[in-house]
């Protein structure tokens, strides 16, 4: 079924992807449209499907760190810190308060990074190619942060269960410091390019609208949910780690040029985020204690059986582990609930009556991640 | 370039084969296919921007095949993508390339052992004439790549019995 | 609510032969395993009685316990904030389970996610295909016995 004319209307079945550079990687809808009106709109995924769920019952607890770098690489430090503290909630391990508070900074950072892109691509997307370049400047400088830690720019690898693999470098919170003064006032810049420019207000007000009822039922998490109005963050609503002692707005949709929930609100919603994760790094920076950054774990790590179900929040929500263990090395089964996966089952019903045009505006509002779709 | 031309004392004639001349523009111009499908999309992505300025080279990236010559295979293959890499390829004019960046590209990488649906290595499916390895590559070994290539592309004999 | 008060009100609502069994010890939020062809009601009862209001299925899941599948129902409440599983066990060999794409939209591609990858059948799902693998992929591959296939279309695998 690749492209058909059906007979008896004008309806016109056209594949968008998997290779389209407005999709975000792979992915593939199949669009039935009538002239510029779509009138369906039905995701085809998997075509980044790397079992990720099977390969984990097949190595060990600590050997699957690698892989949930590249389940979402744009937010990796996140995704590396959800599996360790899903896994040592399994096993009940008390982490070092020096460790999460690492794990707070690395996650931040990779939050503002992973930011960057979803603004980059989507401004892209939208037809401004400058601001992508000026996400990039920013996020080069972050690659340069996680670089010292880890020696590695995307794929990081740097949690481990029971804390991080080592400390920060020396200088490293000054080097911090400094790029957070350099990046604050960058924000507002990025407004006064782009966020607030007529013709880009004019692509996104309105437009891929999700109301709040339907962004619940549908399982719309992170951004994409706030975007709609509701104010449920985990790291607020949920605390985990050492998040609680942090203090920070959850910025909502408020339908700022349009309705409450259009792809102008999920939009500026990663904006202002990035202003807070800025805070909770400053926060971070100030409170961060001395101390061990690993718990006493054995060589061969052994949880007893059960089974949790733990959710962080991650630049593109809720990531949530469903672990069942029983007793051995490796997890009897694991699976991985991600943010872009259930972002996609609302497609088809928001893409309907809109113009071609409009479905970039709703996939880059999304800010969908192709491996954490198909994992 | 500039040691294979004679240059007349005017300064308006140059003389070269035609061979290097093709390869000259050739290699000058190498103009990719935006096609990523994984981790290292995201480091192609850095690369073409700010501050390693992949334009530099002559490669500047294009949305449809049929404009590109060089594909970068940047990310992960799967068995349901194989057939459509297969046909991208198919659909970029002659003369084309391919380089497979990252460890997924050229083997699997990662992927090798326990996946059931990671086609081990590019290669398998399309011919490939640089590969970069790394998980994924720094923004220097893919620009590394992108240099190795076009030496090959300079020697290549474009006419006589070897063409 | 803590989950034994939800089960409670479940076992007061539906009775014995529907609520089976309440799992506490190490299962994290505490599961209710309920009867396989009841689950859309009594999952459309704890999303609708005002005690429970679980607005949102946070994940669904299918596990290969070798002698039974499961299919595993994370609830969560953003009114109540509690939180508690559901579980529904079925046979390995013929494994079906009513669909509930109807109480939450969001297990619509949760439950073709668990037919591609372990073969259980969602009756009444409005578009069961698979989802991740290619449509001529052969089995289902979280199956715990499942055996890698040598090559597809004529790839190595």
């Amino acid at each position: 079924m690749e492209i058909e004319r059906l007979p008896e209307s004008d309806e016109l079945l056209i594949n968008m992807g998997p290779q389209h550079p407005s999709t975000h990687g792979v992915l593939r809808i199949l669009l039935r449209t009538d002239g510029e009106l779509v009138t369906g709109a039905k995701p085809d995924i998997g075509y980044l499907h790397r079992s990720l769920e099977k390969i984990a019952e097949r190595v060990t607890y600590a050997q699957f760190m690698p892989f949930t770098d590249r389940l979402d690489y744009l937010a990796a430090a996140n995704c590396n810190c959800a599996y360790a503290w899903a896994v040592e909630k399994l096993a009940g391990i008390e982490v070092p308060e020096r460790a999460e508070y690492i794990r707070v900074i690395v996650c931040e950072l990779n939050r503002i990074a992973s930011h960057l892109i979803a603004f980059g691509a989507f401004t892209a997307d939208m037809g401004a190619f400058t601001p992508f370049l000026y996400g990039i400047r920013e996020r080069e400088r972050i690659n340069d942060l996680f670089e010292m830690i880890c020696g590695n720019r995307l794929t990081y690898n740097y949690a481990r269960i029971g804390g991080v693999s080592h400390d920060l470098p020396d200088g490293f919170l000054d080097e911090l410091k400094d790029f957070l003064d350099y990046f604050e006032p960058k924000i507002d810049e990025y407004n006064q390019l782009i966020s607030y420019n007529k013709i880009f207000v004019h692509r996104l007000a309105n437009v891929a609208v999700v109301s709040k009822e339907d962004a619940i039922a549908y399982g719309l998490v992170g951004p994409n949910l706030r975007g709609s109005g509701v104010k449920w963050d985990l790291r607020k609503d949920e605390p985990y780690s050492v998040y609680d002692r942090f203090e920070f707005d959850v910025p909502v949709g408020f339908g700022e040029k349009g309705t409450v929930g259009d792809a102008f609100d999920r939009y500026m919603v990663r904006i202002r985020e990035m202003k807070e994760s800025v805070k909770i790094l400053r926060q971070a920076i100030e409170q961060i204690p001395d101390g061990p950054v690993m718990a006493k774990v054995p060589r061969v790590f052994k949880p007893g059986p059960g089974e949790v179900y733990f959710r962080a929040e991650n630049p593109r929500g809720e990531l949530g582990f469903y672990i069942v263990s029983k007793g051995g090395t490796s997890p009897y089964r694991l699976k991985i609930r991600t943010g872009s996966f259930t972002a996609l089952t609302i497609f088809d019903k928001v893409a309907r009556g809109h113009l071609i045009a409009d479905i970039i505006a709703l996939i880059g509002s999304f800010d969908i991640v192709l491996p954490e779709i198909d994992r | 370039m500039k040691k294979n031309l004679l240059q007349a004392p005017e300064g308006t004639v140059m003389l070269s084969t035609v061979d290097k001349f093709i390869n000259w523009s050739r290699r000058s111009s190498l103009w990719y296919l935006l096609f990523a499908t994984a981790c290292c999309g995201i480091e192609l992505m850095q690369t073409g921007a700010s501050r390693y300025d992949l334009d530099r080279f002559g490669a500047v990236f294009r949305a449809t095949p049929r404009q590109s010559d060089l594909m970068i295979v940047a990310g992960t293959i799967t068995h349901k993508m194989a057939e459509r890499v297969k046909r991208l390829y198919d659909q970029m004019p002659e003369p084309k390339y391919v380089i497979a960046m990252g460890s997924c590209a050229n083997t699997g990488g990662p992927f090798y052992k326990d996946s059931y649906c990671v086609v081990k290595g590019v290669d398998l499916i399309i011919p490939v004439d640089v590969y970069v390895p790394g998980c994924p590559p720094r923004p220097e070994a893919l620009i590394d790549g992108i240099i190795q290539l076009q030496k090959i592309i300079d020697s290549k004999k474009n006419f006589g019995e070897k063409a | 609510m803590t989950a034994r008060e939800i089960y409670e009100v479940l076992r007061e609502k539906f009775g014995e032969e529907v609520v089976t069994e309440f799992q506490e010890e190490n299962v994290d939020p505490p599961a209710v395993v309920v009867a396989t062809e009841k689950v859309a009601e009594v999952l459309t009862f704890l999303r609708d009685d005002p005690r429970t209001l679980f607005d949102s299925l946070m994940c669904l899941s299918g596990v290969d316990y070798e002698d039974r599948m499961e299919v595993v129902y994370h609830l969560h409440s953003m009114t109540h904030l509690h939180k508690v599983t559901v579980k529904v066990r079925t046979d390995r060999e013929n494994p079906k389970v009513p669909t509930v794409e109807k109480v939450y939209p969001v297990a619509s591609f949760h439950e073709r996610e668990a037919y591609d990858l372990l073969g259980i059948v969602f009756e009444g799902h409005s578009d069961l295909r698979r989802i991740l693998l290619p449509e001529d992929w052969p089995g289902h591959p979280l199956r715990k016995d499942y055996v890698y296939p040598d090559s597809y279309h004529g790839i190595k695998v």
